[in-house]
């Protein structure tokens, strides 16, 4: 028993670490690398559950979050931003430090508002959505403080993996909703590769601030 | 009355044990750097003779220098010493155990490094000016996160005695843990800071831009010097010890054991300390020092791995209980 | 149930796959219609069956109105969009290729409503709901244009954070539902759920209630979070934003319901009412505020449809029989109306060829026709006498003053400045010098007229047994 909480607790906080290192890092392949580690923990994390809980159709998610998010997309984006010429470094909004507070500001509010709130469900549960929801709130500040569309992107996505973290913590969850999620994911990222380019198309770049200029809210 | 008078022995042991040590750990990674740049490299009880030898020189002092700049280095060497004895290193439960507190640890060094910067600004040159206040910027940011770490080390054991937190680490069955390991990043980085170590500072360097730790020390010199060096490699074996006691403290004396237990103790103590040396003089190769402007988002990085610890100790504690 | 609920559902769908693979505009244009007019059969027909509920689908009072609703006002639109994507094919603002997928989408955003409509598990309304966003997101960003990108791309950030924050809410319900329904589907399925109520965790449902207003909240379209709105009614194709005005706004308002129906069930819970009164009054007077400065048509009519949320949300949180009842009415009410102005917008910037205020003068010398539309239009949209969102909007005044009768004066003051900045665009619209250019309406008007007529005549004389539907929902609503 100790065993298994020992190893979700591993897995789930070195995804927050990573959520921690995304926000921090300014350049764009660095961003991709980390991204594509925390999908793969992500779906380490999975399997771990789909181990414990005795429950083989999480299996799949722990698979579609390796393949899909883990390589495919990582690569499928180094590959764009190469194309594209994207800048290759990120501009944030705020500076890094403050970020890195706010980040550590939003995880301790988390923690705090999920331990109250489950004081009667079990620690597995407890503990994954704690760490599911800081990571979803850090995933928001990411795409909040950045100027970059992909870095927003990836952002995003690792607000995802935070989801998908709490699904799979919230036990007997069925598999339509994870199945869902999954596939949501799929169409999320064709919607986004397709702005890309056509974001690409107008622009000299994906910087959003070039985006800002056709404000619309004067009209 | 039998029974204090070996735990008095053994506490004197480990007082002059670390002292002894000290400059040998120094030796070790100067001889590891060496011999990655394929370098002879000078001997390993090298920095032995320099000690013996600014000993036996004069020391000179600028005609401005008042009282402070004079007992400063005894003072400084005092409170290094005392710091670096109390930590456990082949044995826990020694005679003043109840003193080795982490947090009275850092008040310690802390204490040491105000005496080292005013020292520094006490001539009125610019090196040492220079030398005070980055070493006090430096300072600013390691010292909350080496507080971090402590508290992270108190919820987990729920102790801040060191001799306390190495015993629960030895007996209860902790496995791997992410806090525990954020905690020894934020330390290891705490420690190269701290210690004047690359990529903080170049502990060999004499440019002004580089310098941190040499600027505050350039105007000693004979004994004074000595005692300063003397401190620094104490310093060195303190953080090592430290790094050990609270994440490695396998082979270590429990308490109220025999001198059979202590002698394995201090072996796997040596041994601990002569690798932490090697893999220090390995590290210092392969990267290169920080711009000063830098060195915040380093240290500020170990903060927030130490929060991220304390974060995650305090979740794991609140939900297992 | 079990036969209508599957057609509802699978002819929008099936249909969508059927005209990815039908080139030529006016083929997939006339399938598109024929697929909508068979699936608003297939909601009448469930009328006709039994109320009840399975572990992934659920008919009941609360929501067959809205599928009826949904489904006409889809149907009507399509009409609309055939005629009007024609025209736009040839002015060359699309190309063909995108038509076709134009229309397997539009079929799609429908299919996927009606399944957020129709479902009983919340993780599949979860789903349905994403599943819509996404398709219009992308059908928002279909003219290319940078203004649209940019649109779309808006829409695109704000509805998935939203729509995750949504998904984090329902997690928390299940959480909640888990320990007294065992874990599974059944800690899903809203109608054990609703029946269970009170046994469920009060601190749970609270946060869970948040995530979900926060997260729907975006999609319905609450000050603050609508900022995504104005850009994506102005910059997608009309048919999108009659869509989007009168079917998306309305079903994510619906998901919000069916959640606020658990939470009120509970005795400690929070009280939803206090804050949907606050966050609807916010939307309301803003949005009202804001029309002063509009100068995009679209963009007017945009928040307009934020105030009405915004009435729609106070009403709901004011609660009681009267109050839901005019909320409920509002709710169809405002989907007609605003989907026939809609209709009418798509005309004038066909007409006139632009979308800015100051480019539309003197509607009524050169269309006439079109100016009476859109003048009735506005005139039902902003709450005149006989048309129904007088009666509605004057229901929810006076239960609201009798309650709480300091209350009544924002939604009042609220209503009262957007009537004074509508009808003041209309006049500038409607009369003046008629500016170039002028082409004639090629798109279809019939659309427009039913629905204000159907919104004139339930102003006037409301058939007792829509009486009594909206009445045994109030009363679910409690």
């Amino acid at each position: 028993m100790n065993h298994a909480y020992d190893v979700s607790h591993l897995l789930a906080g070195l995804m927050l670490v990573a959520s921690f290192a995304l926000l921090y890092q300014d350049r764009i392949f660095a961003v991709l690398n980390i991204f594509a580690a925390q999908a793969i923990l992500l779906s380490m994390a999975v399997g771990w559950e789909a181990w414990t809980q005795q429950r083989p159709h999480l299996f799949i998610t722990a698979a579609l979050a390796l393949c899909l998010k883990g390589i495919i997309i990582p690569v499928a984006l180094h590959k764009m931003i190469v194309r594209l010429g994207v800048h290759r470094d990120v501009e944030q909004v705020v500076g890094v430090g403050k970020t890195l507070l706010l980040g550590l500001a939003l995880t301790s509010l988390s923690l705090m508002l999920v331990l109250k709130i489950t004081v009667a469900a079990d620690s597995f549960t407890r503990e994954g959505l704690a760490l599911a929801l800081a990571i979803i709130l850090l995933g928001m500040l990411m795409m909040i403080t950045r100027r970059n569309a992909v870095t927003q992107i990836v952002g995003f996505m690792s607000l995802e993996n935070g989801l998908i973290l709490a699904a799979t913590g919230a036990r007997g969850m069925p598999l339509v909703v994870e199945v869902s999620v999954a596939f949501s994911v799929l169409i999320a990222l064709f919607v986004f590769a397709v702005f890309v380019f056509r974001i690409r198309e107008r622009f000299d770049s994906v910087d959003i601030e070039a985006l800002e200029h056709v404000r619309g809210d004067t009209k | 009355m039998e029974e204090t008078l070996t735990l008095l022995f053994g506490q004197t042991i480990q007082m002059f044990l670390v002292l002894l040590v000290a400059p040998a750990i120094t030796g070790i990674t100067r001889r590891t750097k060496a011999s990655f740049m394929r370098r002879q490299g000078a001997p390993i009880i090298q920095p032995y003779r320099d000690l013996i030898k600014l000993v036996r020189k004069e020391s000179v002092i600028a005609e401005n220098a008042s009282w402070l700049f004079r007992s400063a280095p005894y003072a400084i060497l005092a409170f290094t010493w005392v710091a670096a004895a109390l930590v456990p290193t082949f044995a826990s439960g020694l005679m003043f155990n109840w003193a080795a507190d982490a947090v009275a640890l850092v008040a310690l060094l802390g204490a040491a490094r105000a005496l080292l910067a005013l020292a520094g600004m006490d001539v009125g040159t610019s090196f040492g000016g220079i030398g005070s206040s980055r070493e006090m910027m430096i300072a600013t940011l390691a010292e909350p996160a080496m507080l971090l770490v402590v508290l992270t080390m108190a919820l987990t054991a729920g102790t801040t005695r060191l001799p306390e937190v190495a015993e629960f680490l030895i007996s209860a069955p902790v496995t791997v843990r992410v806090s525990l390991a954020l905690a020894l990043v934020a330390l290891v980085i705490v420690a190269l800071a701290e210690n004047a170590r690359i990529p903080v500072d170049n502990p060999a360097t004499h440019l002004e831009l580089t310098m941190v730790h040499e600027a505050m020390v350039l105007e000693y010199s004979g004994r004074h010097l000595a005692m300063i060096e003397m401190a620094a490699q104490l310093k060195l074996v303190l953080y090592i010890s430290l790094i050990a006691c609270l994440f490695l403290p396998f082979g270590m004396a429990p308490a109220n054991t025999g001198p059979a237990a202590w002698l394995l103790g201090a072996a796997a103590y040596l041994a601990k300390l002569g690798i932490g040396a090697m893999m220090l003089g390995a590290w210092e190769v392969s990267i290169a020092k920080m711009r000063v402007f830098r060195v915040g988002e380093f240290l500020g990085g170990a903060f927030v791995f130490a929060f991220l610890a304390i974060l995650l100790a305090f979740l794991t504690r609140e939900v297992l209980n | 149930m079990m036969t209508s609920v599957p057609l509802v559902i699978g002819i929008p769908f099936v249909s969508a796959a059927v005209l990815v693979l039908v080139p030529g505009y006016r083929a997939s244009a006339a399938g598109n219609v024929l697929a909508m007019f068979a699936t608003f059969l297939a909601g009448v027909s469930l009328l006709f069956v039994d109320a009840g509920a399975s572990s992934y689908f659920i008919v009941d009072d609360m929501n067959i109105l809205f599928i009826i609703l949904n489904t006409l006002v889809g149907f009507t639109a399509s009409v609309f969009s055939a005629s009007y994507i024609g025209h736009e094919i040839e002015t060359g603002k699309l190309t063909p290729l995108f038509v076709r997928f134009y229309h397997a989408m539009f079929l799609g955003m429908m299919g996927s409503m009606n399944v957020a409509l129709t479902a009983n598990n919340i993780g599949l309304m979860w789903v349905g709901l994403e599943m819509a966003t996404l398709i219009t997101v992308v059908m928002v960003g279909i003219y290319r244009t940078p203004s649209a990108i940019e649109a779309a791309w808006k829409y695109f950030i704000l509805g998935s954070v939203g729509i995750s924050l949504a998904f984090f809410g329902t997690i928390l319900i299940y959480l909640a539902g888990q320990k007294a329904l065992g874990e599974g589907a059944p800690a899903m399925t809203w109608s054990l759920l609703q029946a269970a109520a009170p046994q469920l965790d009060a601190s749970l449902l609270n946060l869970a209630f948040i995530f979900l207003l926060i997260g729907y909240g975006t999609k319905v379209g609450l000050a603050p979070l609508h900022a995504w709105l104005p850009d994506a009614h102005a910059e997608g194709p009309t048919p999108i934003s009659a869509v989007l005005s009168g079917l998306l706004l309305n079903v994510a308002l619906y998901a919000l319901l069916r959640f606020k129906m658990i939470v009120s069930a509970h005795p400690d819970a929070i009280d939803p009412g206090p804050i949907m009164i606050v966050m609807g009054l916010i939307s309301l007077i803003f949005a009202a505020f804001m029309l002063y400065q509009r100068r995009d048509i679209k963009r007017l009519f945009a928040y307009s449809s934020i105030e009405h949320m915004g009435l729609i949300t106070f009403a709901f949180g004011m609660g009681g029989p009267l109050a839901n009842f005019a909320g409920l009415l509002h709710m169809a009410m405002h989907s007609l109306t605003k989907s026939a102005i809609f209709f009418a917008v798509g005309h004038v910037a066909q007409a006139k060829g632009t979308q800015r205020i100051a480019g539309i003068r003197g509607l009524s010398v050169t269309h006439p026709g079109l100016a009476i539309g859109l003048a009735v239009g506005v005139f039902a949209i902003s709450g005149l006498p006989p048309f129904g969102v007088f009666m509605s909007e004057f229901l929810i005044l006076t239960t609201t003053f009798a309650r709480a009768p300091w209350l009544a004066i924002f939604p009042a003051f609220g209503l009262l400045v957007a009537f004074g900045a509508l009808l003041w665009r209309l006049q500038d619209l409607l009369f003046g010098e008629p500016t170039e250019p002028a082409h004639k309406v090629s798109a279809s008007s019939v659309p427009l007229i039913i629905h204000l007529g159907l919104v004139l005549i339930a102003g006037i004389y409301l058939p007792p047994t829509l009486v009594g539907w909206f009445e045994r929902a109030a009363e679910m609503l409690k």
